[in-house]
């Protein structure tokens, strides 16, 4: 009887050890799935939030805090003119595919980014580039056309990150990077699978593998979250949930910033909306505070232009267009519209498609009619953000220092200001940190001034995880789930 | 008069309910359906607003009964649409059985039946875009073939009787005795029948709007309301409860109806009984 015992607890304790090995393998839970893995040539956040710092990095990576640090480049030595950048790169660093990094790779991904057939969606970060040279195997340098007092930041972004020209034709599918992780796999409509990169230049990551798990349903994540099939949400689409999961000791709510300022867009392509004082009227229709309770439960920070209110060069401008129904009723009378009927194109995030519902409400309110048409995202993609196809939408616009959008024509809502150009090419060129706090100024009221869009929020990153792991970013510089520093404390 | 059975009395009672519920609604709610005052959201049930209201703030009770004009009114168009076109087509099968024409019809049934509803509803609002008419359009299509098979059924067994021979041999034409002696004949058939389309009709409504093919907002609908309330079961559970009894509520009694009608209208179980 007491063998049988023996042997018992002996089974008992080769069943439980490994239970209490720490645990090296994350599921991390994602609304969107990407479109490629490649994120010099797609827009979408999605991608960055799989391979930033995890599959690629760039020659500067961002920190948790949005601060500028050094990444394949050691460190640098900028001319005393600000025109030329030397970079000193790591040295013994190979992409996941063998081949060694070298200066070589730098100039190949500079030129390639900035070229005139280029398909990076962000070519404005590399527009100061006027040649980039190796000086030798691990020296790069670059020469500015003008000084650019935000090259090193412009460099940090997802779009920047350094490829290989050896694996670049393939990255979309099969992601070749120098990062701690390497690619293992992807299931479409399902997941990503990473693992740890064995020859990884840096710190060795604490994680051996990473699931990416596309969930876009937000009761399906709630689900996933509650079974533990998924052990953090970085952006967890069901913000009404979150009580919930702070009342669970299991869990952890996560809630910091992002640089997501979310917008409702107006194109200006409409003969309704090229009326400034249309414009006005529908940004005094609404009442951002409602929305920011009735879709998002409260997580959110009002805004009055286009600029993240932690970024220290932020103004407040939400009084400019502050809730007035009966002056927005007023200028509709003014402009002669007093029955607009107008589309709004709402793609798949709550923020969109409550918020949607809030403004639908609230326009109806001053005497706009609308009518509401829900998008998932390739629709709206191609028709609103492509085709410009559209009256109103609302989206978020992830990327860090976006106010340049407004200086783009061609962008989606087609917004054609001299002016706000004119500010925007004299920063590009301004590095003196006073005066380009004056110029950021200067564009945020020209925008507000200008009711451009309507400004409605900045959206808090809300994120749950499971309460054993650490690591995880709490704000979002940038749209990143970097897992380099991420490891289980139980 | 004979006693009408309990089932009927009992389903016409709960759908009777939903019916003055949504007529009701054309002319007044408890409260602006689309009023949202986000302070006021989430309230449980109570005295201002019965049945509590949503996450916006909106009214439940108010929402509810607009919602069942929704869903009645799609349901009721959805059936009409597989009537008209199943009852002609389902009487020229029958004229024509055993022929081509009926061997085309009937497999063309076939056809739509293979497909599952959900799926061809999908496709269309994928191709048009998703609304309230394409719920019906889709809706419709797959209340067409049942309306052919029980008619072509009926009158199949109606075209041997004798009074039909006869008719025929008064020298009536296929097309006027279909419409003058079988059709009258097979009524109570659909109409059984119709009330059964009619509740499923209300479900595959509530199933496409929780899938958000439906009625698109602000258009309240039963599906769609309880699709926005999964996530806030645990904070607010009467916003998955409420419209969720009010869909089986409606079933329920429309089912109920269908089958005491069957009771009183189908001749076989009336000789039973």
């Amino acid at each position: 009887m007491l063998g049988r015992l023996k042997i018992g607890l002996a089974v008992l304790a080769m069943v439980a050890t490994p239970a209490l090995a720490q645990r090296t393998d994350i599921s991390v839970g994602m609304v969107l799935e990407p479109p490629n893995l490649d994120p010099t040539s797609g827009a979408a956040a999605a991608i960055r939030e799989v391979t930033y710092s995890n599959i690629y990095e760039g020659l500067t990576r961002f920190g948790p805090d949005g601060s500028v640090n050094p990444g394949l480049a050691e460190s640098w030595d900028i001319s005393e003119d600000g025109t030329v950048y030397t970079f000193h790169l790591r040295d013994g660093v190979e992409f996941h595919d063998g081949t060694a990094f070298t200066a070589d790779d730098v100039v190949f991904t500079l030129d390639r980014a900035r070229d005139e057939d280029s398909t990076n969606a962000q070519k404005q970060l590399f527009a100061a580039i006027d040649s980039v040279r190796a000086v030798d195997e691990h020296t790069v340098e670059v020469t500015l056309s003008q000084p650019q007092g935000a090259f090193l930041f412009n460099m940090a972004w997802g779009d920047a990150v350094i490829m290989s020209p050896e694996s670049v034709e393939d990255n979309a599918t099969n992601p070749v990077g120098t990062g701690a992780f390497r690619f293992v796999r992807w299931v479409q409509g399902d997941r990503v699978e990473l693992e740890r990169n064995p020859d990884y230049w840096g710190e060795a990551p604490a994680l051996e593998r990473a699931t990416f798990r596309f969930i876009s349903d937000p009761s399906a994540a709630f689900a996933a979250m509650m079974a533990g099939d998924v052990d953090a949400f970085p952006n967890f689409p069901a913000p009404e949930t979150l009580e919930q999961f702070e009342a669970d000791p299991r869990f952890e709510v996560i809630v910091g910033s992002t640089e997501g300022e979310t917008i409702l867009s107006m194109n200006h392509e409409n003969e309704a909306l090229s009326d400034i004082r249309v414009r006005q009227a529908i940004s005094h229709a609404i009442n951002r505070q409602d929305i920011i309770d009735g879709a998002m439960f409260g997580y959110g920070t009002p805004i009055g232009t286009h600029f993240a209110p932690h970024n220290p060069d932020y103004l407040d401008l939400t009084d400019n267009s502050a809730y007035d129904p009966e002056a927005a009723r007023e200028l509709l009378a003014e402009a002669g519209h007093e029955d607009l009927t107008l589309r709004l194109m709402l793609p798949p995030p709550t923020y969109a498609r409550r918020g949607g519902e809030i403004i639908a409400a609230q326009l109806r309110d001053v005497g706009i009619e609308t009518e509401i048409t829900n998008m998932e995202w390739a629709q709206w993609l191609e028709q609103v953000f492509s085709g410009a196809d559209f009256d109103l939408t609302i989206v978020s616009h992830t990327e860090p220092m976006d106010i340049g959008i407004y200086a783009r024509p061609d962008y989606y809502f087609q917004y054609d200001s001299a002016e706000m150009q004119e500010i925007m090419e004299e920063l590009d060129m301004t590095s003196d940190p006073e005066a380009r706090t004056e110029l950021l100024h200067e564009a945020q009221r020209h925008i507000a001034d200008d009711s451009v869009v309507a400004f409605l929020f900045q959206l808090a990153k809300t994120g749950v995880a499971n309460a054993d792991i650490e690591g995880l970013w709490e704000n979002a510089p940038v749209p990143a789930n970097d897992l380099t520093g991420v490891r289980w404390t139980e | 008069m004979k006693r009408l059975p309990m089932t009927l009395v009992a389903g016409a009672l709960l759908t009777a309910v939903f019916a003055v519920a949504a007529l009701v609604s054309l002319a007044w709610t408890p409260h602006a359906v689309e009023g949202m005052n986000i302070a006021t959201r989430l309230q449980p049930p109570g005295a201002d607003h019965w049945f509590g209201t949503d996450h916006f703030g909106r009214d439940i009770l108010s929402m509810i009964m607009v919602g069942a004009r929704t869903s009645i009114a799609v349901a009721v168009i959805a059936v009409g649409m597989g009537m008209v076109l199943g009852v002609p087509l389902g009487l020229l099968a029958a004229a024509n059985r055993g022929g081509l024409i009926d061997e085309v019809i009937m497999r063309g049934n076939d056809l739509v039946f293979a497909f599952p509803a959900l799926v061809i509803a999908i496709l269309i609002t994928a191709v048009f875009g998703p609304s309230a008419v394409n719920a019906i359009i889709a809706i419709g299509i797959f209340n067409t073939p049942v309306f052919a098979r029980v008619t072509r059924g009926g009158a199949l067994s109606l075209w041997t009787l004798d009074y039909i021979r006869a008719a025929r041999v008064a020298g009536k034409g296929a097309g006027r005795i279909s419409i003058e002696h079988i059709l009258p004949n097979i009524a109570n058939l659909l109409i059984v029948q119709g009330t059964i389309q009619f509740s499923l009709g209300i479900l595959a409504e509530a199933a496409l709007s929780y899938v958000g093919l439906g009625a698109q907002p602000p258009t309240p609908s039963w599906g769609r309301m309880l699709a926005e309330a999964q996530t806030m079961i645990a904070m607010a559970p009467h916003l998955a409860i409420i419209p969720g009894l009010a869909i089986v509520l409606t079933v329920l009694g429309l089912n109920l109806m269908g089958d005491g009608l069957r009771d009183i209208l189908d001749p076989k179980l009336r000789r039973a009984r």
